[in-house]
């Protein structure tokens, strides 16, 4: 039956399992939505920004391994998606964004709100789209997705001309794909396996780097087998948090340039690594010559560029992390590694985490912890970029898997609210924490409409330090305290909250913090705490620019730089 | 793996649609790596193109842009032929001053290469090369001392042999 391309693109949505779609219509895009009433399958979600219809999909795609849909007008509609696109594609998070584009006839000829954004996302998507023949859209759109979610996952943008929608053709949804340049290899090699194993067996002071690679294959059950079995401690880059329980015993923590001292130390005195699904991102490696050195590296990744990019490897395996770490554990004999686990805890005792419980100051931390205290885990957590993402990271216990959504690679400020709009859309009957900066709230605060015109609850607790914090802490440790541009003047976030008829509360005192979570957990829809915390609290340990894991800043003074 | 720097050629199957040069071109550029040339023509099969890619860098360099051009959806296949046993060739067009005392001169250089003169003019010749890199490179620099006015080059062509 002959269809337009909107109504092709509504039914190829549908038969692609889409439920959400978020975005902002606008004149290139009016075919899709006026089409949109026809397909009440098809929830459209109004965001106030197409950055936040961006990661909102983001965030959807984080917490259901499926592709995140959002579609936006031509040119500033598409350019505004660019910030979020970017995030998604760094993150390796499956997303499939449409746009809108002028009619065929008009490009090339700067019409009104043309732009070239298949030329602009080139660099950051998985692979793009013009679609300039109406009868290759069913095939474009199954394409898109089959690419955005195998393999390692990323975003695929699709670009339709306005005429495009407009023009009947006859619609059949194609059953397979045809990609011939497109490959991925899920199962490890065996020979390398094999290696991997012998390596495994012998090694004396293993440590498992667990990353976003766990989580994005669902290998929790296989990575803590590997662990249990073989006593391995495990710890995780930033994006690999809730990969593994937070609260297991061979759990060492986050590394990296704010991971704890003890899984730092880990690292740097293992003499083998089994990294997997990560990328030796250099916030994880911090400087990369002087990483591991006493180690030598198992690096599983089904990016087979990722091999060697940043970190020479001995035994790369190339595939799905969940398959590899199956095949290996099958093979792999019980070990107990006693010395090095004892060593580890010593360690661990020595360098705790500080922050929490001195003083009458509200700290940063505490708040996290309260939070943490009253969930029991049992939340969905979603950050911003800066220092309360740093305590986010560190103070709180994700028990659950998954349960940490965050900007990592490209580190964006404003991902806090509009992707924790995405996370609770995907999971209404999970609780949704948006841990927010004061700064980067500010970067996307027009969701707050979204937000109020859907009803979701999302629950928001804004780290009000007033100031830029991780920029700050930046110009005290490196830059003599001077504070350039950093401070912030604030609004009252509680009336903003109020203004967009959601209910908040302000805290400035560690007895009102308890008191306050519980208040919006009773509440029934969204709620916003801000919490006014001490201004200069700064992020510890901290290994500074250029320096190794080995060398860390572990509380204010200078002179408690530990070396080891 | 060796440290230092080689000229490596590539060879690339590609898709033959619009805008796979300009992925490829971009890939290049946004990942600092150092094209000396970049050729691409229909091949034998339908709907598919081969690219020869020159590139400079150590081995560990140039197995990352193996790896990112094979990531493109629309790279078919690359492989590194520079071990391999392989025929190259590119082709230059130059024009050269000629007067008409040295004009013979000239003619017996391209003789001697077995290049073409394509195009005479009162004070110019424009001779058609065509070899590998070190045949091209010799005959322009022999014609150099005449006074070469243009050049143009296509980048370099390979396959395996047999
Ligand atoms: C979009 C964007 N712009 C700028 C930065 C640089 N930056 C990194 S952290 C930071 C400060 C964040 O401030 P805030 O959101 O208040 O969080 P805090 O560090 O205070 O917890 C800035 C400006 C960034 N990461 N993202
Ligand atoms: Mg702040």
């Amino acid at each position: 039956m002959k269809k337009t391309g909107a109504q092709i693109l509504c039914e190829s949505l549908i038969k692609e399992g889409v439920e959400v779609i978020f975005g902002i219509l606008g004149g290139a895009l009016l075919p899709v939505y006026d089409t949109l009433p026809q397909y009440p399958q098809l929830r459209h979600i109004l965001v106030r920004h197409e950055q936040g219809a961006a990661h909102a999909a983001d965030g959807y795609a984080r917490v259901t391994h499926k592709a995140g849909v959002c579609i936006a007008t031509s040119g500033p509609g598409a350019t505004n998606l660019v910030t979020g696109i970017a995030n998604a594609y760094m993150d390796s998070c499956p997303m499939v964004a449409i746009t809108g584009q002028v009619g065929r006839p008009f490009i090339g000829k700067d019409a009104f709100q043309e732009t070239d954004i298949t030329g602009i996302t080139l660099p950051i998507t998985k692979h793009n789209y013009l679609v300039d023949d109406t009868a290759e859209l069913a095939r474009t759109v199954k394409e898109a997705f089959y690419i955005a979610q195998t393999g390692r996952p990323g975003p695929v943008l699709i670009d339709m001309p306005k005429d495009v929608q407009q023009e009947e053709v006859e619609f059949t949804y194609p059953e397979k794909v045809d990609l011939p340049g497109y490959k991925f290899v899920s199962r490890g090699h065996l020979a390398q396996i094999k290696k991997a194993v012998g390596r495994i067996n012998k090694a004396e002071r293993p440590v498992i780097i667990a990353g976003r690679g766990i989580v994005i294959s669902q290998a929790y059950n296989e990575l803590k087998e590997l662990a249990e079995k073989a006593q391995i401690p495990v710890v995780n880059t930033l994006l690999g948090i809730s990969s593994f329980p937070g609260a297991h015993i061979l759990n060492f923590g986050m590394i990296g340039m704010h991971g704890m001292a003890y899984a730092n130390m880990a690292v740097q005195n293992a003499d083998l690594i089994i990294a997997a699904g990560m990328r030796f991102d250099d916030r994880a490696t911090a400087n990369t010559k002087r990483f591991a050195p006493q180690a030598g590296v198992i690096h599983i990744d089904i990016d087979p560029a990722e091999i060697g990019k940043n970190v020479p490897v001995d035994i790369p395996i190339v595939g799905d992390v969940k398959n590899v770490l199956k095949a290996i554990n099958k093979q792999i004999e019980r070990r107990d590694h006693l010395d090095w686990i004892t060593q580890l805890d010593q360690w661990r005792r020595e360098h705790p985490l500080l922050g929490h419980d001195q003083g009458n100051e509200l700290l940063p931390q505490y708040v996290i912890r309260q939070i943490q205290e009253a969930t029991q885990g049992n939340t969905i957590i979603v950050t911003g970029v800066g220092q309360h993402q740093m305590w986010a990271a560190q103070h709180f216990v994700y028990t659950k898997p998954n349960s940490f959504i965050s900007s990592g690679g490209l580190g964006t400020m404003g991902f806090e609210l509009p992707a924790a709009i995405g996370a609770k859309v995907a999971h209404p009957e999970e609780m949704v924490w948006s841990i927010a900066g004061d700064g980067g709230f500010q970067m996307t605060v027009q969701e707050l409409g979204t937000i109020a015109q859907e009803n979701i609850a999302v629950k928001i607790a804004i780290i009000n330090n007033g100031y830029l914090g991780m920029v700050r802490q930046w110009q005290e440790l490196f830059y003599e305290r001077r504070y350039v541009d950093t401070k912030l003047w604030n609004p009252d976030f509680v009336k903003i909250a109020e203004a967009y008829n959601i209910s908040g509360i302000k805290v400035k005192s560690r007895e009102e913090v308890a008191p306050a979570i519980q208040k919006a957990m009773d509440h029934p829809g969204p709620f916003l705490i801000d919490f006014v915390v001490e201004p200069e609290e700064n992020v510890y340990p901290m290994v500074q620019p250029g320096e190794s894991l080995s060398r860390l800043l572990e509380t204010p003074k200078p002179e408690m730089i530990s070396s080891y | 793996m060796s440290l230092t720097n080689k000229k490596h050629t590539l060879v690339a199957l590609v898709e033959d649609r619009p805008g796979v040069l300009n992925r490829v071109a971009s890939l290049f550029r946004r990942r600092a790596f150092n094209i000396e040339s970049i050729a691409v023509g229909r091949s034998e099969k339908p709907g598919l193109s081969r690219m020869t890619v020159v590139v400079d860098g150590n081995s560990a360099k140039i197995e990352q842009v193996r790896k990112q051009l094979d990531k493109l959806i629309n790279v078919v296949r690359v492989t590194d032929i520079t071990a391999e046993d392989i025929v190259t060739r590119e082709l230059a067009l130059i024009k050269v001053n000629a007067t008409t005392a040295t004009r013979s001169e000239i003619m017996q250089i391209v003789d001697i290469f077995r290049a073409n003169i394509v195009d005479v003019a009162s004070n110019s010749l424009t001779v058609e090369v065509t070899g590998d890199e070190d045949k091209v490179e010799s005959m322009l620099e022999l014609l150099r001392s005449f006074g070469v006015k243009e050049i143009s080059k296509t980048g370099k062509i390979a396959l395996t042999r047999g």
